[in-house]
């Protein structure tokens, strides 16, 4: 089953025209890689995917929790749509501890109701522990429970990475997007990382969209490949096919 | 949850203490008049920076408003006790719930703006309010209201002190408050977290507001005559000073700060030349040496009471 699809995709800030024409379908369950080289487009994509910019013309449509288009996309309600993302420069609440940050994925997973939480009322408790012990779960399979109670901007940047990882599975979503998972990551890190972007597809039953430069990531994780250059769609393929391709050599791979 | 509830009894005995015993010392006049003045002073401080705390500290809504909040709980209260003969408890339900109303209404601007905007928002809100409460014959114009009873007394100051505290930290340990702080932290990702920023952002007005309302009830019921220039812009840059010198998003922070001030405020009375510079001074010499405020974000452990999360259930 197609869990996303996009037609004709076009986004321009005034006369830059960053994202432009682009089609495609993604079959649930998959790790899809979106490559191509700085400046290409690929985190303005994700922000179209998020509802953080509006389409400048054509449409995405998510079939997850429900149906829903572009028109009906709100950064806010993307979570409930059952759509979550981390983000390339790394946005964690800073002076908030580990814990609190992966408990901001969960809010919407919460049940009681304002007044219960003024008052302490029994269903606070019962909720609050529920949430506890899931985020706990989670950051234990992360190895982060050590550091739960840390802030979270004296963690290393690998680890700050990780925890915003947990933090958007704690939204329980159907689909994760990823904006270079492995950047500023050492080679053991991103090793680390790609087994537990699997281990989280299958775990999670997740479909997982990655924007990365890193490509032994890229190949060993990714089923599909979508290469973006100056905005549009340059090719799509397996990472053989990817890594064989003479367009992809040329824009991409062979520049550097 | 049990650990929670045994140590929210003995939370819940110290405060009836505290009641009681300050309750007697009045009683046998042992706490003089002079010093009941303060006590009241001290109080309504201390509700206003904390429900200020709420909006500006925790939610990051920099607010140079809140004195307006305290102006529409005291008119409220004045008008119906005073005018109307409403007894106290209806002057400051409707002061609270006027107030809030105005909480939604500044609540809004602040969907679209940020910071200094924002700022300067809330500062033209207070102005209009201020304005409105001197064109307006009714109340007394730019003379002020006379001949409001004198209803606020020890067990009223100190049970709305008390619910204000309550209220606002358990809002604050509850997901609600948590998605406040992450406004406040990074509103592009709380917003990517499924928080509703818009919600959240008016919701702190409305309870912040909420409370400066009964602080302004408890000011008019205590001090007999209320004027729109007592609530004008230099009382909001009081209250949020307490704020800033205690300590953002420190409820204890607020409280101690609040007590500090109102004192240091108080003794210097006596020397009225001198008040301002020392005042400033102290000011100057706490931003200089503790940025962050007395208390940073910390807090002291009785606040800390709470919640599961905060270590209760890892205990157990
Ligand atoms: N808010 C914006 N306003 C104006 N221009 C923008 C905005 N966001 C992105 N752009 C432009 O759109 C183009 C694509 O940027 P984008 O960030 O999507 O690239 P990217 O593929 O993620 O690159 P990188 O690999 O460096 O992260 C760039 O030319 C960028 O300057
Ligand atoms: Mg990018």
């Amino acid at each position: 089953m197609e869990m996303l699809v996009v037609n004709n995709l076009h986004k321009s800030f005034g006369g830059v025209k960053a994202v432009t024409n682009i089609n495609m379908k993604i079959e649930e369950g998959q790790i899809v890689g979106l490559i191509g080289p700085n400046g290409a487009g690929k985190t303005t994509f994700f922000n179209l995917l998020t509802g953080i910019y509006s389409p400048s013309s054509g449409e995405i449509v998510y079939r997850l929790k429900q149906e829903v288009s572009s028109c009906s996309f709100k950064p806010d309600k993307m979570v409930k749509y059952g759509v979550s993302r981390t983000f390339q420069n790394i946005r964690l609440f800073k002076e908030m501890t580990v814990l609190e940050n992966v408990l901001i994925g969960y809010h919407n997973n919460f049940k009681y109701n304002l007044f219960t939480s003024l008052f302490r009322l029994p269903s606070y408790y019962k909720d609050e522990e529920n949430a506890y012990e899931e985020v706990i779960q989670l950051l234990k399979r992360f190895n982060l429970y050590d550091k739960k109670d840390h802030l979270a901007k004296s963690l290393p940047y690998g680890e700050q990475r990780k925890v915003e990882i947990c933090r958007a599975l704690a939204s329980k979503p159907k689909l994760l997007l990823l904006d270079e998972p492995a950047a500023g990551m050492n080679p053991q890190e991103t090793k680390e990382l790609t087994q537990l972007i699997k281990w989280i597809r299958d775990e999670y039953d997740l479909t997982i969209i990655l924007i990365e430069h890193d490509m032994s990531l890229v190949m060993e994780l990714c089923e599909n490949i979508f290469v973006f250059n100056h905005g549009t769609l340059l090719a799509k393929g397996t990472p053989k096919e990817i890594q064989h391709d003479p367009r992809v050599i040329k824009a991409y791979l062979g520049g550097e | 949850m049990k650990i929670g509830t045994k140590k929210n009894m003995l939370t819940f005995g110290l405060v009836l203490a505290i009641y009681l015993v300050v309750q007697l010392l009045l009683n046998m006049g042992i706490l003089d008049s002079y010093i009941e003045i303060n006590m009241v002073i001290i109080g309504i401080n201390i509700i206003l920076a904390v429900s200020l705390n709420l909006i500006t500290g925790f939610t990051g809504q920099f607010s140079l408003g809140h004195a307006a909040f305290m102006s529409i709980g005291a008119y409220t209260s004045g008008i119906l006790t005073a005018k109307l003969g409403q007894p106290f408890i209806v002057g400051v339900i409707a002061a609270a719930l006027t107030a809030s109303m105005a909480g939604v209404i500044i609540g809004i601007p602040t969907l679209r703006l940020k910071g200094d905007y924002l700022a300067i928002a809330t500062l033209g809100f207070g102005e209009i309010v201020r304005i409105i409460g001197l064109n307006n014959d009714y109340i007394g114009g730019a003379i002020g209201l006379n001949d409001i009873p004198q209803y606020t007394n020890w067990t009223w100051l100190y049970f709305s002190v008390v619910l204000t505290i309550f209220i606002i930290s358990n809002f604050i340990k509850s997901y609600h408050g948590r998605a406040c702080i992450a406004i406040r932290e990074d509103e592009i990702a709380a917003e990517a977290m499924g928080v509703n920023t818009a919600y959240y952002k008016t919701l702190a007005f409305v309870i912040g507001a909420f409370f400066a309302g009964i602080a302004g009830a408890l000011h008019a019921n205590y001090f007999y005559f209320i004027k729109p220039d007592s609530f004008g812009f230099m009382k909001s840059i009081d209250i949020l000073v307490i704020v800033v010198f205690g300590g953002l998003g420190s409820i204890t922070g607020s409280v101690v700060g609040a007590v500090a001030l109102s004192i240091l405020s108080t003794l210097l009375q006596g020397i009225p030349e001198l008040r301002m510079v020392i005042y400033a001074v102290v000011l100057f010499l706490i931003m200089v040496y503790r940025p962050q405020g007395l208390m940073g974000d910390r807090e002291l452990k009785l606040f800390k009471k709470v919640g599961v999360v905060n270590g209760n259930a890892s205990s157990k």
